[in-house]
């Protein structure tokens, strides 16, 4: 595909049974454009089975799993030419480097034989292994070998990620490192879809969010309109200031900012604001803020409000 | 829907030919094995096999191999390489594909845009080309051996026999049988261990004690054995070639006879016996590959 392509991947009534057990189940699913989305789900969901189906290494009970509309056990090998994934946590051969692994994986995917090298040092550049490039990986911590996968879906420049759990096994600067990976990532107009059990990561970095239990699609939504939808119609936003902000500020007139219903001060530093509205609403109140000089570094939908989102409607379903 | 050209990437990028990919497989699975440990312990063993036998037949000169060329190649090779072959076809393809499975590595190269077929047949000639060097330095000791008693023993014989020639042809398409064999064991199952089990008893005692039950004592040829047509290997070494058919009557006391029958297979026959073992176990291989799911 091109550039100006949109990417797309698609579930139709995707279904995988082992035996008499229904990992998932008829799942309708499309997502389409340069995004992130944020595939949630408690374990056993069907998360990782629905992301095997994507790449080919389970087949589907029934339905179809298609990237770009091209399914992807029948035609596997256009179906995944721009797709990179990272699913579970992979091994590597033991006795290669990370540019050798790197440039098998460089030659499967066809990048240009005169890019390989540069490529392979920019993406280990990003993950921050240059040191071990030409160490053996079997020496390799678990951590350490999730960076080279992940040096290894970004070589090839693909249209899509699919990642499973990407952060899964990494220290926290390394789980930092992924997301700020990510978000450079939807910045290059890539569609991302990953898989994760941490929510705060979700917030932080996805614009939507899909949500699955028992095989069964539960929500496909943005985060805004899925934490408004599921949370009685009030969202939350979480905003850091660079300097303490004077207490009377925040009741006497951020909680009286247009589709403000609360905002309470968690510490000197940082803000917790229930709005109601979608996403315009949510843009209007942080243009409100940055007129209002506060040193604000960053504003995001609150984890928690996601959380609570979450545990409800898992519960609902169980 | 966006039309896409099966071999187009994004950024330049163009998905090269099935073939290519398994040159790819190939060349990154033989850089993997040829670092191993297994390869040095393989080498080992193999150095291990020719240093006895070199021991043994220059210390205790045993007739049977010092009588002429035909005979040394007969003693030496005739008996040993099938041995060391089986050994290389477990060590190199007893796990090549139930790894994948067992220790994930098959999570870093099938999500990619690749036929499982490109990646096992990639790796198929990556464990035949590992097996072909220790089979080599095995080719090569023995040679060595022969051309020294060929200078030194009187009557030998100089040169290699061109039965020598027939036997290493024959003995490398056993390789690669045993390689399909090992092979389609190793897709059977998803544990390293129990695919190289069922190889090893397979292969060192399974075929040997069918063999004997079914010829020896039963009768009734063993045709469908690997093992059986792998004869074939030693058999060309012999002056005259084996018959067919040897039936012998032992006597073991008032009047009793017990008769054991040995068959030994033609060339064509045992070609054709590790043939079809070839190319049935390394297809079929192949199917349970590509029906097989990374759950």
């Amino acid at each position: 595909m091109s550039l100006g392509d949109v990417p797309s991947i698609e579930a139709v009534k995707l279904t995988k049974q082992f035996g008499s057990f229904v990992a998932v189940s008829e799942l309708n699913l499309k997502i389409e454009g340069a995004k992130c989305v944020g595939f949630l789900g408690p374990n056993g969901a069907g998360k990782t089975t629905t992301l095997k189906m994507l790449t080919d290494l389970i087949r589907p009970s029934s339905g179809e799993a298609l990237i770009n509309g091209i399914n992807v056990h029948t035609n596997k090998k256009a179906a995944l030419a721009s797709v990179a994934a990272i699913i579970e946590t992979p091994e590597i051969y033991p006795s290669l480097t990370p540019r050798e692994a790197l440039t098998m994986i460089a030659e499967y995917r066809g990048v240009p034989a005169s890019e390989i090298k540069k490529r392979i040092e920019e993406a280990v550049t990003e993950v921050h292994m240059n040191e071990w490039i030409d160490k053996r990986v079997g020496k390799f911590s678990k951590g350490m070998k999730q960076r080279i996968c992940i040096a290894s879906a970004i070589l090839s420049d693909p249209c899509i990620l699919l990642l499973d759990e990407p952060t899964n096994g990494l220290d926290p600067r390394g789980m930092s490192e992924v997301r700020e990976i990510v978000k450079s990532l939807k910045g290059k107009k890539r569609l991302v879809f990953m898989s994760s059990h941490l929510l705060s990561e979700v917030s932080e970095v996805c614009d939507e969010v899909a949500m699955i239990d028992h095989g069964k699609l539960i929500v496909y939504d943005t985060i805004s309109n899925v934490t408004s939808k599921f949370s009685g119609g009030a969202n939350m936003v979480e905003v850091e200031l660079l300097r303490p902000i004077n207490p009377q500020l925040v009741t006497q007139k951020i909680a009286k900012l247009s589709n403000v219903t609360s905002a309470e001060q968690t510490n000197d530093t940082n803000l917790r604001i229930r709005f109601s509205g979608g996403l315009d609403a949510q843009e209007g109140i942080l243009s409100d803020l940055v007129k209002m000089n506060i040193g604000i570094i960053s504003y995001r939908v609150a984890a928690s409000e996601l959380e609570d989102v979450y545990l409800n409607l898992i519960k609902e379903t169980v | 829907m966006i039309s896409m050209n099966e071999t187009e990437s994004i950024g330049g990028n163009k998905v090269p030919s099935s073939m290519a990919q398994v040159g790819i497989s190939m060349k990154y699975t033989f850089l993997e094995y040829i670092r191993s440990r297994r390869f040095l312990i393989m080498l080992i063993i193999t150095l291990i096999i020719a240093a006895l036998l070199t021991i043994i037949v220059a210390w205790r000169r045993p007739a049977g191999f010092l009588v002429s060329n035909l005979g040394f190649y007969s003693s030496w090779w005739g008996l040993s390489v099938t041995f060391v072959i089986i050994l290389a076809g477990i060590f190199f393809g007893g796990d090549a594909i139930s790894g994948e499975f067992q220790n994930k590595t098959g999570y870093f190269g099938i999500p990619n845009p690749v036929r499982r077929s490109s990646i096992y047949i990639g790796k198929w000639l990556a464990a035949f080309l590992a097996a072909t060097a220790i089979f080599v330095l095995y080719m090569v000791i023995t040679i060595a051996n022969g051309v020294y008693y060929s200078a030194t023993i009187a009557g030998f014989g100089t040169g290699l026999p061109y039965q020598f020639g027939y036997s290493l042809l024959f003995a490398w398409i056993y390789l690669a049988a045993v390689m399909g064999l090992a092979f389609f064991f190793s897709s059977m199952f998803k544990s390293s261990s129990i695919s190289i089990l069922v190889t090893v008893i397979l292969l060192l005692f399974g075929f040997t004690l069918i063999q004997e039950l079914v010829s020896d004592l039963v009768g009734i040829e063993p045709w469908f054995i690997l093992t059986y047509g792998a004869g074939i290997i030693g058999n060309i070494l012999q002056s005259p070639y084996p018959p067919a058919k040897t039936v012998t009557t032992t006597p073991f006391g008032h009047g009793r006879t017990f008769t054991t029958t040995t068959f030994a297979a033609s060339v064509p026959q045992g070609l054709a016996i590790i043939g079809i073992y070839f190319i049935v176990t390394t297809i079929l291989g192949l199917l349970l590959f590509e029906r097989k799911e990374f759950t």
